[in-house]
């Protein structure tokens, strides 16, 4: 006996990759701002008036919302504003 | 060589014996004799010198024996390249001589002589063979936990528990869990949320042997990780939410009894292995494989006991009804799981109710505060009839469906009663709806079981939580063998 015990690992062994953020963008000016609501309640609320704020700032808002709250967003979604968008704002509220 | 693949076996006659065996003693002359008239190949599993005057191969290390599924020596195999054509075990003078096509075989010998047990399949060796033979199959990574490692207290420091202690997930014990299932260790069982995860059979054995769970549990749990891994459970919803639920795992079929579950006395509680361990593999399957873990994506604000295990068999045996799964087009008989998102279970009591209209009355009023007595609509609810409160329904004959028809009308909400600020209290559904007349639960929401001890006027609620295709909703797996 060599006095070590031997398990299996249960997890999924996978270590999640490290990524360089984006750069933040140096103006709005021009830019296009996606803005998900996760469809909970009130939170178009709380996107109108960042909607308008963004949009004083001379940005283009593209407005987007997850079919429901309680899974994540669709990967097609994902996709279509990742082409349209420079940057989102994702919002939760209740 | 790989160890899992078996060595190649010589053309002719082939014998597997041990010296630790009076009938292998027995027939050493016999074997002398075939050596002279065939082409015959001796295995010995403990003594390369026995038997003497024949060429013999060392089986020490059990291999041949291993690979040829010896179960007792001597043994004699018939083989054509390669391939086995036939065997005999024991001694039985006419099945060797048929066997190696040879006449007047031990002369002076009994007919007969049963073998002894063959070292292969000897019980106190048999966990470090199967490693030795079968291990290369599993794929996952091995974790040598050092020597002063206290093997509970490394398992906790892995993170790899939900909080209690649990068995360490030796080559063995993972060897003996697949034994449970006809499926093989690298076929895909589900992607698993969060993280979506190919999970294997193995890696749901490895959880379950963590979880402590028996080999027969094993296809149980399967399926149950099959059923909440679908876009209709939802469970990355269910893992994330503030809300306190977790998935609630009913069994149905003769599985229930055939792997010892309790579906009566304290069937919600502690004491049943099988019902304690499967939904505790689950949520460790949740954990480890889909990276599921509370202050991560769980998001619960409280949580619940049931987030370490629910899962429980109904009584059918006892049940005035048809079983949950049939509810859902399984057919009775059938062994099913139904994954079921829901809180803690709740009492309700009612012991004077003699009559099923003052019973039901009873059940619904309770059943109205599932969340809020204020919100409708929104959620399913499971409700678990005790066996005393089933003798109410059972005795004037009121099927499931009446029953459910019953609670259905009586869980009928006014808007008046259910709008914001309503009953003083600001939590409520919109001032529009003031008219309107709200169902409490989802159509088609409300799941009755049929379990419990057999004493006690008492029936349980279990409240869901969001209910439907944004939510959660029930779903129906069969079970394999």
């Amino acid at each position: 006996m060599s006095g070590t015990v031997i398990v299996l690992d249960p997890t999924n062994e996978q270590q999640s990759e490290a990524r360089e953020r984006q750069p933040r963008l140096a103006s709005l000016e021009g830019r296009t701002i996606g803005l998900l609501d996760i469809s909970k309640p009130r939170g178009d609320v709380f996107l109108d008036r960042i909607e308008q704020k963004l949009r004083e700032r001379g940005a283009e808002v593209i407005r987007y919302a997850k079919p429901t709250f309680t899974k994540p967003a669709p990967i097609d979604l994902r996709q279509q504003i990742a082409v349209e968008c420079d940057a989102v704002v994702e919002a939760l509220a209740d | 060589m790989s160890p899992n693949a078996p060595p190649p076996l010589p053309s002719g006659i082939v014998a597997f014996v041990k010296r630790d065996c009076p009938t292998c003693e027995l027939v050493a002359p016999v074997l002398a004799e075939l050596a002279s008239q065939v082409n015959l190949t001796v295995y010995s599993q403990d003594d390369p010198t026995f038997p003497e005057g024949v060429a013999v191969q060392d089986d020490t290390d059990l291999a041949t024996s291993w690979h040829c599924k010896i179960e007792a020596v001597p043994t004699l195999l018939a083989v054509e390249k390669g391939v086995e054509q036939g065997r005999a075990v024991g001694w039985h003078r006419e099945e060797w001589q048929a066997l190696a096509g040879v006449s007047d075989l031990g002369a002076g010998l009994p007919d007969y002589r049963p073998g002894c047990g063959s070292l292969s399949v000897d019980p106190a060796r048999q966990a470090e063979l199967v490693v030795r033979f079968s291990g290369s199959k599993l794929r996952a990574r091995r974790v040598h936990l050092a020597g002063l490692e206290d093997e509970a207290e490394a398992l906790f420091n892995r993170g790899w528990t939900d909080g209690l202690p649990v068995v360490a997930p030796t080559e063995a014990r993972v060897l003996a869990m697949l034994e449970g299932t006809s499926r093989t260790p690298e076929e895909l069982v589900a992607v698993v949320p969060p993280d979506l995860v190919d999970c294997t059979v193995e890696k749901v054995a490895i959880n379950a042997v963590l979880a402590g769970c028996k080999p027969e549990y094993l296809p149980v749990i399967l399926a149950a990780v099959e059923a909440v891994c679908t876009d209709e459970f939802n469970i990355h919803g269910v893992i994330a939410t503030t809300m306190p639920v977790a998935p609630v795992v009913v069994v149905n079929g003769p599985i229930r009894r055939a792997i010892g579950m309790n579906s009566g006395i304290n069937v919600f509680g502690q004491g049943n292995r099988a019902n304690s361990t499967i939904g505790r593999a689950l949520q460790l399957v949740i954990r480890n494989v889909g990276g599921g873990r509370p202050g991560g994506v769980d998001r619960a604000t409280f949580g619940s006991p049931a987030k370490l295990s629910f899962c429980f068999p109904e009584d059918e045996e006892r049940s005035p009804w048809g079983p949950l799964s049939a509810d859902f087009g399984a057919k009775p008989g059938t062994n099913t799981v139904t994954a079921y998102c829901g809180e803690a279970p709740r009492s309700t009591v009612d012991q004077l109710s003699r009559n099923p209209e003052s019973l039901a009355r009873s059940l619904a009023a309770n059943i109205r505060t599932v969340h809020h007595p204020k919100l409708c609509i929104a959620f399913d609810c499971m409700l678990a009839v005790g066996p005393e409160h089933a003798r109410v329904f059972q005795e004037v004959g009121w099927s499931k469906e009446q029953l459910r028809d019953k609670l259905s009308e009586l869980l009928q909400v006014p808007g008046e009663e259910a709008i914001r600020g309503a009953g003083g209290i600001e939590e409520g559904l919109p001032e529009a709806l003031r008219n309107a007349t709200l169902p409490k639960l989802r159509p088609g929401g409300l799941h009755i079981v049929h379990c419990g001890g057999g004493a006690g006027l008492f029936s349980a609620i279990i409240g869901g939580w969001l209910a439907g295709s944004n939510g959660s909703q029930p779903v129906v797996r069969e079970i394999q063998a």
